[in-house]
């Protein structure tokens, strides 16, 4: 036994020396300093394999946007690289339909979930494209970055989150996508209908009256009913497309104000739930 | 005593549900009036929408083509009244998405005759043209799934089928729609069975009937007469006998393989509704411009088996039936298994099968606390395929939705409802699969778009 035993220790020896696979100690110590969220917001499997990219040169220590801009400078100092500056991206939510603006066909009263809801009926919103406000972005976000507001709506805190992309997969309605913070001119709507019978169901739809693609040409066009904003052609936004809009549905970010909407889009004042329209029906799995 | 048992055979699992048919099952068929606007939606089946013929403004005839099918897995649509096309818009449907639709304003004057089609000789068709007949005829499965019935009716390379399965169990509570079709209709129901024993080649039909519809076993019976190539089957009175795996492994003693179609094993189900539909259009070439659909619940005030135009909005439907009270909640199809519907304003589509009404005393009455599991084990005891709906919704809380499908069978659960009814802390095991299939689907298309780069 003895002697197995040895000789086996023997042969573990000998293939630790001979099997030995190097890896740059770097790897170990740059992964330490990273957040390990593992979120992939940085388009790589996980920190260690944007560690191992790192190292090797192939991605700047700037393309982590959970980490802190000292520990980002911290990993470019140890790696010796220029830290690479990239600009700071979010998601935003293409619905400003909260409980106060826009109106409810029915009552949902299945389980909690968004996904669910969608698949009862469409969840008992009047409109087909808006946020059933059941809050599975919420609950996907590993930041706590997204909060439900007073409203049903999800609210995204710029500070925290890092455009690592659950939402976006977590939402039934494909309403968030991830924007670098550049792009200011949002339009807060997906709605497909035209006019009166956009408005019918959501006071802060988008119309389609084209008011801010005649004070933005080439830069908004109206496709399929909705205001759609070419982002290639970002630096030509300014707030002026938002000014005339009638319903507030195209918005502007702005740095220090949060959310602007244009001087002429209805002021909504009103703070309570809008009643359920029609035989209220409810809705259930 | 061999022979009681033999007649009627047993569903091991499943549960037994209120059946609250008496409200319905013994009034006869009645017309609705048609509606002043009907809407046709593009898709009312499975598979890809129909092609619009028409424009707007075009005066049509009933009965007339109005939309064609898109490829094979598609049917076409027919004017439901004479009328002229009123527009071509987006029109709510039961799944809550905006669809396009033809709306049809019917005229009061017209005499409603349905002009179009002429007499076919089925006998002397060969197996294809018979499917190409049936496709025209815009026939899908009128049970509920909406499935194209020409579809199902191509028998795939490499299978015979020995039997046809006529499907009359209707074993939802409430429905009663499938029960007057075959007292009234058995000879519709019988000609479309041979219909499809010609097309399938098969030498057999059975007609699988729950026991609680003696008088429509009776119908059918007298109807076939002496002939022995289309039987009645009775079977038990129990939820869900109507399910088509069910149904087969009860009267043929064989079980469709996990993941399987019942043409593997030689058989194909069939809804009554929809051979009683195809018995009576096919020899004429008409196309289906109509439905039974039964109107029923606490909150109507007349309830009952009603023909209604297709494309008819639900307001319309539920305003002729009477509503008692203001309508609580609305359910497209029976309790167990119907999707209930956030809007009045969606039209009653082929795939409708009742309208079952709901009052506030109902909806209130049901329990919104949910309790957690404590592996009782009364879904796994209910559930008709012997799956572990317990453990798939401790999974689907954990979003474990791959290991649902991999070692759970998920996929072969077909929402029947048994173990959300039985589950004593009112979990919704239903709505948990239902979502946990959905992300599955999503995942292998983002797995199938990033494989295709």
């Amino acid at each position: 036994m003895a002697g197995m035993g040895t000789l086996l220790a023997a042969l573990l020896a000998i293939a630790d020396k001979k099997l030995y696979v190097y890896e740059d100690p770097r790897i170990d110590e740059v992964e330490e300093m990273l957040p390990k969220a593992n979120c992939g917001a940085c388009g790589c499997a996980g920190c260690r394999a944007f560690a191992e990219k790192a190292v090797k040169g192939e991605i700047a220590p700037g393309k982590c946007t959970v980490s802190t801009p000292a520990g980002i400078v911290q990993i470019a100092a140890f790696l010796g690289v220029n830290a690479g500056k990239e600009e700071k991206r979010v998601a935003k939510l293409a619905c400003a339909g909260g409980t106060h603006v826009a109106k409810n066909r029915a009552n949902y009263g299945g389980m909690e979930s968004c996904r669910a809801a969608a698949l009862v009926g469409g969840g008992g919103k009047g409109c087909s494209w808006g946020c059933l406000g059941q809050g599975d972005c919420d609950r996907a976000c590993t930041f706590d970055a997204i909060y439900m507001d007073a409203h049903g709506l999800p609210v995204v805190m710029e500070d925290k989150c890092t455009a690592c992309g659950d939402c976006v997969r977590a939402c039934p309605k494909d309403l968030f996508s991830i924007h670098p913070v550049s792009h200011r001119l949002w339009v807060a709507c997906k709605n497909l209908l035209h006019g009166d019978l956009a408005e019918s169901e959501c006071e802060v739809a988008c119309t389609a009256c084209g008011r801010c693609a005649a004070d933005a040409p080439g830069l908004i066009q109206i496709v399929n009913n909705l205001a759609v904003v070419d982002y290639s052609r970002n630096s030509l936004a300014t707030r002026k497309p938002t000014e005339r809009c009638p319903t507030g549905a195209i918005v502007w970010f702005d740095e220090k104000q949060g959310i602007v909407k244009g001087l002429e889009a209805k002021k909504i004042t009103r703070k309570t739930p809008l009643p359920v329209e029609q035989a209220k029906l409810a809705v259930h799995g | 005593m061999f022979g009681f048992f033999s007649s009627k055979q047993h569903l091991s699992r499943g549960v037994h549900v209120p059946e609250c048919k008496e409200l319905t099952e013994h009034l006869p068929i009645r017309r609705l009036p048609f509606a002043p606007m009907l809407i046709v939606p593009l898709s009312q089946h499975s598979g890809a929408p129909a092609v619009a013929l028409v424009k707007e403004g075009q005066e049509v005839v009933r009965g007339e083509p109005i939309a064609r099918a898109n490829g094979f897995v598609s049917v076409p649509m027919h004017a439901p009244a004479t009328g002229r096309v009123e527009r071509i818009a987006l029109a709510p449907t039961s799944r809550g998405e905006l669809q396009t639709a033809i709306y049809i304003k019917p005229w009061p004057s017209a005499s409603q005759e349905v002009l179009y089609g002429a007499d076919q000789d089925i006998e002397h068709m060969t197996p294809d043209g018979i499917i190409a007949a049936v496709q025209a005829t815009g026939v899908v499965g009128l049970g509920g799934a909406a499935f194209p019935t020409h579809v199902k009716m191509k028998v795939p390379a490499g299978c015979t089928i020995d039997t046809i399965v006529v499907n009359g169990c209707e074993c939802e509570p409430y429905l009663t729609t499938d029960h007057r079709v075959m007292a009234e209709y058995p000879q519709q129901v019988v000609h479309g069975a041979r219909i499809m024993m010609k097309a399938m080649g098969a030498p057999k039909a059975i007609i699988g009937v729950e026991d609680n519809k003696m008088d429509a076993v009776e119908a059918l019976r007298k109807a076939i007469g002496p002939a022995t190539d289309v039987t009645v089957g009775v079977v038990e009175a129990k939820y869900p006998q109507g399910a088509e795996k069910m149904l087969i492994e009860v009267l043929l003693g064989r079980q469709v393989p996990s993941g399987g179609l019942p043409s593997e094993i030689g058989v194909a189900v069939f809804n009554v509704a929809t051979l009683a539909q195809l018995g009576e259009l096919l020899p004429r070439s008409q196309g289906l411009i109509e439905r039974v659909i039964t109107i029923t619940g606490p909150a109507v005030s007349k309830p009952g088996n009603y023909l209604v135009a297709l494309g008819t909005p639900l307001r319309w439907a539920l305003e002729q039936a009477g509503c008692v009270d203001e309508p609580a909640s609305v359910i497209l199809g029976g309790p167990m298994m119907g999707p209930s519907c956030s809007s009045l304003d969606i039209p009653i589509t082929k795939g409708v099968s009742g309208i079952l009404v709901l009052t506030k005393k109902e909806v209130q009455a049901r329990p919104k606390q949910v309790h957690p599991c404590i592996k009782c084990g009364a879904c796994v005891e209910a559930c008709p395929l012997h799956l572990n709906p317990s453990r798939m919704g401790l999974l689907a809380r954990k979003e474990r939705y791959e290991e649902m499908e991999s070692d759970f069978h998920l996929n072969d659960c077909f929402e029947c409802g048994c173990c959300s009814y039985v589950c004593p802390a009112n979990i919704p095991l239903v709505q948990y699969f239902r979502v946990s299939k959905q992300m599955n689907r999503e995942r292998k298309a983002r797995e199938r778009a990033q494989a295709n780069g």
